[in-house]
This record gives structure tokens, C-alpha cells and sequence, in this order.
């Protein structure tokens, strides 16, 4: 891959890793030109994320060399990486809350500045790659754009060679997105690398020239994904045919099912965010999506329509027509509307009881699963069997602990516990939140099934392109405020994403929106 | 005549909170970086047996100070390494070494009951310390102005130093400090045995400054008082020191009730209004919705176990 003699800036020979049980890398070998856009591209579990462990010195290979602008080094740590000129930004960015950017940046890096040194680097910085960010303000205070803003200004600080950025853009607004691109495509034209691991097939076609599919711990290919399309690099990621979900748009719903009038509640937890007069409607047979970055109101609004308030929240809410904003959760479950939160170990299910048990939790009076005060055990496993053989859940049965399951798996048996008791209302958050890809299409599938079936159904994700997908209609959440709905077919994803960055001032958001909507007129 | 009660009042409360702001700095740069540590009474009494014990075979006051500094922090060890290397819980285990220390003081100071140390010298020389108007600047222990020191210091440690700030990022997330590359548990130990030899310091002022006489259970519920008095701050050491003036001002009330004779009240209340405000101080800041609760670091009292 060296371009005209020049020697990669990282290469990789025969790569191999293994933990107790699973072979996570399996001799990986490819290279990074310098000035290039990599992408590494697999579904969860691939290996993406040992392998760049591996890379920044996290963890070691247990076989296989790296190869450091021509010569073989070896990665200790990530101060050693750090000094090769790697830099790297995490999924899970490593901030602190109730402190201010600069601080957090200070914390961040090797190098010891003086307070005066620092800010002004930094101001450097920021206004060399145009990103929006006040050095000054408290990290709680940003948008998550802004936070990953902070741990790109540290990698830059090292001036680094090669950048590593890992899922960067699950939780930003198109907008967000975009700008992100944009600094990414001025660092690769000054030299520096970039390895970008994703399993979003637009972005890796957008911005990247080269991509590594790996499946299994292996290489299964190498392509470039600007002559690929979406739908092959899917398939070489999971090594069979995509299935679709398959959704008849109607236009005829029934009834509303769920109702919400001017819905208020106070924030959960010192980082919350009220909520402030939400209403919406679900009718029968309907998807309604609430779209919006994280901590905008979501986690309110799903403890709010769920009953886990205890009565802190007001404004009306009915049920098929019943009003039920004084009954608690158990009642709102019996009355026929049931919810997964968006946090699966503790909130969704116990992690430390059997699956059974958890499904006494939820489904115990739609299901029949208690009777005169006490457990039906037996009915209670037999629901537990259903789901796993329903959903697809590994597990080694209905007596397994909840807190045995990944991720993934525990998110299909929550799901499956929900859906199959037929409800007339479901609220999801974040409903295939890192899960893979042919689970999500299962969950997908499941949604949009019960919908078929007449229950009203209400996804609250940050995923966009899955409540496209997925939505008759949808709303944006920011600062704990509902924007309008709007009719999916034929939406304007930039107004969505002006909307669902609505701390960029209203005043721009809506003069865009006047100015799109004249052109559409036009 | 009255300036001369003003300047007595004002000098006993400067003693009654002198001690609980001592400890309550070293309780808040242990909370600061993450740690709970709920020993603070027992720790003040280890302190303040070994002060006078050292002082009175010694025969050195100074000398005692640094025993009793040393013993507390050898104390707050044993609770360091329950907690932080065996993560243990650390409120039963803060439970613990105060009833621990308890003991063990009145164990060592069995042989002491009753008997007397001369008291710390001033610092200044006796013109000015024993001035009727100026003492009430320069006529306190040593300690005092040691305690105003550290305020400062600690102030400007947490806001201004490097090193405060890795302190204070632990006690935010010590999962994110440690994936950035902090030694966690090496940081918590030592501001664990900074807060531990702190507590020892205000637990001496008991016993060689304010009674220069050993009785069992001398702090007498103080450390508990202190620690309250972190939380009343809502973790800022300037804030520490007008509510230790505060908590001394309402501890000192009894004593000034009882001279004035007034008594409309019984003065066993007037004994129990410092931890009866205490107890308002601490319930008032957990109802308060975010400005008391925010100030807290978020990783207060949980174990952290390094990973990956």
C-alpha cells in the first residue's frame, strides 16, 4: 500500500490474540498509508476493538509484529504509543463531569503546560480545525459533540501521527457528523493517518479510502468503499445476506392509544433535563419516534410514561382513552402499556437473578405469572422458554442469571419479555443499542410486527437512520422539549439534525428552516 | 468592659472550631478524591491520646503533635487498606475504625485519667498574647494558625496544583482517571493518610490544648461534627472555614448561656443543638436538588476495582 516508496506508517503482520475461550484476532495483517483514511469495518464482537487495543498498547499481541514508519516497534503502553505519534479517541470518552474543558484537557495529556501555555495551544487548536468549543465551560454543560470535541483537542495536542477514532459518531447529529468529517479530512491532507473504525456503511463510504472488513478475528477483505456499495460491505461483514425489514406503510391507523397532554416532569439524576409540556398521540398500528443526542430529556420521558415518577411528574397521559397519570407502574403495565429503558443491567432487567424471575418483574400480571400472592414458578419459566426460543436469546436456559448475558443478548430477551406480552402500548429506548446487526433486524422485525398487530408503539433512539427506518412519524427531543411531529416520508434529515442540535441557538436553526423551506416551495 | 466579653466570646468559639476545621480538611481532600471515611471520631481520638501520652512522657508538646499525627495516619492505614486494596465497604468499615479508635484510646489512656500537661506555648510573644485587646489575634495555640494555614493551603492545593486536580478527577471518575493512566488507589491512599495525621492534628487540641488533661472519650462526638461540616461546605475548604466558625459559635452557646444566666431553655438542650444542627445541616442539603448534591464527587464512597 506504500505510495511511491514510502514506507506505511503503520502496518500489521499476522496479528494474533487470544482470550480465554474466544480467538479474537486471528493473524490480521494490513497498513495504513500516511495521509490515508482507513477504515476498520466488522460487527460487534469482529475484533475491531482489540485489535486497536492492540495498536495503542492497551493490550498485547500474542503473536505478529507492528511496523512503525517502516520499523518493527514494539507498543508497551499507551505512553509509548502516545510518543510513536499515535493519538486515539475512545467510544467512551474518559471526561469528568463537574470539570471544565481545559481541566479535562490538562488531565489528558502527557505533556506539562502551564495554565497560560495550555489555553493558548488549545485556542490554537480549536481555531485551526474550526471546532466549536468554550475551553471554559463544565464538561456536564456540553453536547456530546462537544465532549468528543474535548478528546480530539488531546489527541491533537500530541500532534499525532496516526489517529484512531472508535465508533466516533453513534451519538452525534448529522451536523455534528459532518463537521467531524470535515476536521478529519483536513488533518489526513497534512500527513496524518487516520484509522476509523465504524459499522456505519455511509459515513465509511464518505469519508474513507480504503476499508478492512474483519468477521470472526480475520480479514475477510479489503476494499475500497467508495466503488463498493452499503449493502456489499454488509454482507462481507456478516458473511451472508442482509435481510430487510419488511414494513407496509399504511396510512390508516386506528384510535389513539396513547396519549400525552402537556407532559412535565422534574430531571432524574444532577446531569438531567426536565421535561417541559410535552404532548404527543400513538395510534393504533403506528411507530412514533422520538429522535434527539443523549441526555436531552429521553431518560425523563420514558420514567415519566412507564409510572416511575412516584406522581412528581403532571399533565395527563391516557391509556386507550383512560386516564392514568396517577397510577404507578405496575398499574400501567396491567392497563396495558409496557416499556424497556434505555439501561438493560439494573434498570431492564435484575443482573442477578434467572431470567425467569425477571420475567416475573414485568410480565407477571399480563401473563399470569403470580396468583394469590404468590409465584407461579412454572408459568414464569415457561414464559422465560418462550422468549429464548422466540427471540433467539443465547442463553443456557431460564435459569440462567440475567447478568450472564451480552449485551446483545440480554437486549433481545428484554425485547422478546415486552413484545410477547402483546401489549397496546410499547415504549423502547434505545432498542437494539449496541447490538449486531442481524439482532437488530430481528428486533426491528419483532416492532414492526406488533405494530401490524394493532398495539401502539413509541421508539425513543438516537440512532437516526433506525427511526427512519423504522417511524410512520417522528418528533425531536432537546432540552426536554418535543419539536413538532413530522410525517417520516419525504422528512428533511437536515432540519431533523437542526432540531436535534438545538444548542446551536433557535434563531439558526430556524432561520435555516425558513430558508430550506423556500427553497422547497421554489 | 463588654469588648472584654466579646473578645472571650469570640475566642472560645475560635477554640471550639479550631479542631473540627482540622480534621473536617483532612476529611475533605479524602472525600475529594473518592473515599469515604467515616473514622474521623476514632481517628481524632487516637490522636489525641497519643498527644498527650507522648507529651507527657516527653515531656515535648511538639513532639506529641507529630506522634499523634503519625498515629492517626497509621490508623486510617488499616482502613486504606480494607477499603482500598480489599475493597471492602467503606462506611461499616469507617464504622468500624471509629469504634475501633474508641477503644483504643481508652485502653492507652487508662493510666492518664486525671492527670495534666503543661498547655501548648504561644507563638507569639507574651506583649501581644496576653494583651487584653490584641489576644484576640495572637493569643491562640499554635495549632490555630496552623489550622488557618492549611485552609489556605489545601484551598490552593485542590484549585491551583496539578496534582490537586488528578486528586480531584479521581474522586469525579476513577474509572476515566485510570483509563487516562492515574494511579487511583495510590492517590486515595494518600490523602487517606493525609486525612488520617489532619485528624490526629485536631484531635490533639483537645487533649493539650483545651483541656490539657486526659478524660476518656474526650472529643465527645466532635469527629462526627466534622464531618458533617465537609458535607455543609459542599466540599470547598473557604466554605469549611466559616462553617467551622459556625458550628463552634452554635458549641459554644451552653457555655456563654450559662455565664450570662439565661435559662429558658434547659442547658442540656443547649448541649444538643450542635448535632441537632447537624442533623437540619445534612437532611436541608440532601433535599436541596442539585447545589448541594452537585458539589459532591461523584465517586464518593464507591469501591474501585482497576481493570483491563
Amino acid at each position: 500500500m506504500a505510495k511511491q516508496g514510502q514506507p506505511p506508517r503503520l502496518a500489521l503482520e499476522g496479528i494474533t490474540k487470544r482470550f480465554p475461550g474466544v480467538l479474537a484476532n486471528d493473524d490480521v495483517s494490513f497498513s495504513v498509508a500516511p495521509g490515508e483514511i482507513h477504515a476498520l469495518l466488522g460487527e460487534n464482537g469482529a475484533g475491531k476493538s482489540t485489535l486497536v487495543k492492540i495498536i495503542y498498547g492497551v493490550q498485547h499481541a500474542d503473536e505478529g509484529r507492528i511496523f512503525w514508519d517502516g520499523e518493527e516497534v514494539e507498543v508497551a503502553n499507551p505512553k509509548v504509543a502516545r510518543r510513536l505519534g499515535i493519538g486515539m479517541v475512545f467510544q467512551h470518552f474518559s471526561l469528568f463531569e463537574a470539570m471544565t474543558v481545559l481541566e479535562n484537557i490538562a488531565l489528558g495529556i502527557d505533556e506539562k503546560y502551564s495554565w497560560r501555555e495550555l489555553q493558548q495551544r488549545v485556542t490554537e487548536i480549536l481555531k485551526t480545525y474550526h471546532l466549536p468549543l468554550d475551553p471554559r465551560r463544565e464538561v456536564h454543560t456540553l453536547s456530546v459533540g462537544e465532549r468528543q470535541r474535548i478528546e480530539i483537542v488531546r489527541a491533537l495536542l500530541q500532534k499525532p501521527k496516526l489517529l484512531i477514532m472508535d465508533e466516533p459518531t453513534s451519538v452525534l447529529t448529522p451536523q455534528e457528523v459532518e463537521r467531524l468529517f470535515e476536521t478529519l479530512r483536513q488533518l489526513a491532507s497534512e500527513g496524518c493517518s487516520i484509522l476509523y473504525i465504524s459499522h456505519k456503511l455511509h459515513e465509511i463510504k464518505a469519508l474513507c479510502e480504503t476499508a478492512t472488513i474483519l468477521r470472526g478475528g480475520r480479514v475477510v477483505a479489503t476494499c475500497d468503499p467508495r466503488e463498493e456499495s452499503a449493502r456489499s460491505m454488509a454482507e462481507m461483514m456478516i458473511g451472508g445476506s442482509l435481510r430487510d425489514v419488511s414494513r407496509k406503510r399504511t396510512a390508516d391507523f386506528g384510535p389513539d392509544r396513547l396519549k400525552v397532554i402537556r407532559l412535565s416532569a422534574p430531571r432524574e439524576g444532577p446531569f438531567g433535563v426536565p421535561l417541559k409540556e410535552i404532548s404527543l398521540n400513538v395510534r393504533a398500528g403506528e411507530i412514533v419516534g422520538i429522535a434527539g443526542v443523549a441526555g436531552n430529556g429521553q431518560n425523563e420521558l420514558l420514567a415519566a410514561l412507564a409510572g416511575e415518577m412516584d406522581g412528581a411528574e403532571h399533565g395527563a397521559i391516557f391509556l386507550n382513552g383512560k386516564a392514568c397519570i396517577a397510577a404507578n407502574v405496575g398499574e400501567r403495565r396491567r392497563d396495558g402499556m409496557c416499556s424497556v429503558p434505555e439501561e438493560r443491567n439494573g434498570h431492564g432487567s435484575v443482573p442477578g437473578i434467572s431470567l425467569s424471575d425477571n420475567t416475573v418483574l414485568t410480565a407477571r400480571y399480563r401473563m399470569g405469572l403470580t396468583g394469590q400472592g404468590f409465584i407461579r414458578y412454572s408459568a414464569a419459566e415457561d414464559y422465560a422458554r418462550n422468549v429464548i426460543d422466540t427471540f433467539g436469546v443465547k442463553a443456557t436456559g431460564p435459569k440462567a442469571t440475567a447478568g450472564s448475558l451480552s449485551g446483545g443478548n440480554l437486549q433481545k430477551f428484554i425485547m422478546g419479555r415486552e413484545i410477547l406480552q402483546k401489549p397496546d402500548i410499547l415504549v423502547v429506548s434505545q432498542p437494539t443499542w449496541g447490538v449486531d446487526a442481524g439482532a437488530a433486524a430481528a428486533i426491528h422485525q419483532a416492532l414492526v410486527d406488533l405494530a401490524a398487530a394493532g398495539s401502539a408503539i413509541l421508539v425513543i433512539s438516537q440512532d437516526l437512520d433506525e427511526l427512519l427506518a423504522l417511524c410512520d412519524r417522528l418528533a425531536v427531543i432537546n432540552g426536554g422539549r418535543l419539536s413538532e411531529m413530522m410525517e417520516v416520508e419525504g422528512i428533511s434529515i437536515e432540519r431533523v439534525g437542526l432540531l436535534m442540535g438545538g444548542m446551536h441557538g433557535e434563531d439558526d436553526a430556524s432561520a435555516a428552516l425558513d430558508q430550506e423551506e423556500h427553497s422547497h416551495a421554489a | 468592659m463588654t469588648t472584654a466579653i466579646l473578645i472571650s466570646i469570640l475566642m472560645t468559639v475560635v477554640g471550639a472550631a479550631t479542631p473540627i476545621l482540622l480534621a473536617a480538611l483532612g476529611e475533605l481532600v479524602v472525600e475529594k478524591s473518592g473515599v469515604l471515611n467515616l473514622g474521623l471520631e476514632g481517628m481524632m481520638l487516637i490522636g489525641a491520646v497519643t498527644a498527650f501520652a507522648v507529651t507527657y512522657s516527653t515531656g515535648s508538646a511538639p513532639l506529641g503533635l507529630v506522634a499523634a499525627m503519625v498515629a492517626s495516619a497509621a490508623a486510617s492505614m488499616i482502613f486504606a487498606f480494607l477499603t482500598l486494596t480489599l475493597t471492602a465497604n467503606q462506611v461499616a468499615t469507617g464504622l468500624a475504625l471509629t469504634i475501633f479508635g474508641i477503644g483504643l484510646s481508652s485502653l492507652i489512656g487508662q493510666g492518664f485519667v486525671g492527670l495534666t500537661v503543661p498547655a501548648l506555648a504561644h507563638v507569639f510573644p507574651a506583649a501581644l498574647a496576653e494583651d487584653p485587646i490584641w489576644r484576640v489575634l495572637f493569643g491562640y495555640s499554635p495549632l490555630v494558625y496552623i489550622s488557618l494555614v492549611m485552609t489556605a493551603l489545601v484551598a490552593w492545593f485542590l484549585t491551583r496544583s496539578r496534582a490537586g486536580l488528578i486528586l480531584r478527577a479521581i474522586g469525579e471518575s476513577d474509572e476515566a482517571a485510570h483509563s487516562i493512566g492515574y494511579p487511583v488507589i495510590g492517590v486515595r491512599y494518600l490523602a487517606v493518610a493525609f486525612g488520617g495525621a489532619m485528624a490526629g492534628l485536631g484531635g490533639s487540641y483537645y487533649s493539650l490544648v483545651l483541656t490539657p488533661m486526659w478524660a476518656d472519650r474526650l472529643t465527645a462526638g466532635r469527629g462526627w461534627i466534622a464531618l458533617a461540616l465537609v458535607v455543609f461546605a459542599s466540599w470547598r475548604p473557604l466554605r469549611l472555614l466559616g462553617g467551622a466558625y459556625l458550628f463552634g459559635a452554635v458549641m459554644t452557646l451552653e457555655l456563654h448561656a450559662k455565664a450570662a444566666g439565661v435559662s429558658v431553655v434547659a442547658p442540656e438542650f443547649l448541649a444538643m443543638l450542635p448535632y441537632l444542627a447537624t442533623i437540619v445541616v445534612l437532611t436541608a442539603i440532601s433535599i436541596a436538588p442539585a447545589g448541594g448534591r452537585l458539589a459532591a464527587p461523584a465517586c464518593l464512597g464507591k469501591p474501585f476495582r482497576a481493570t483491563g
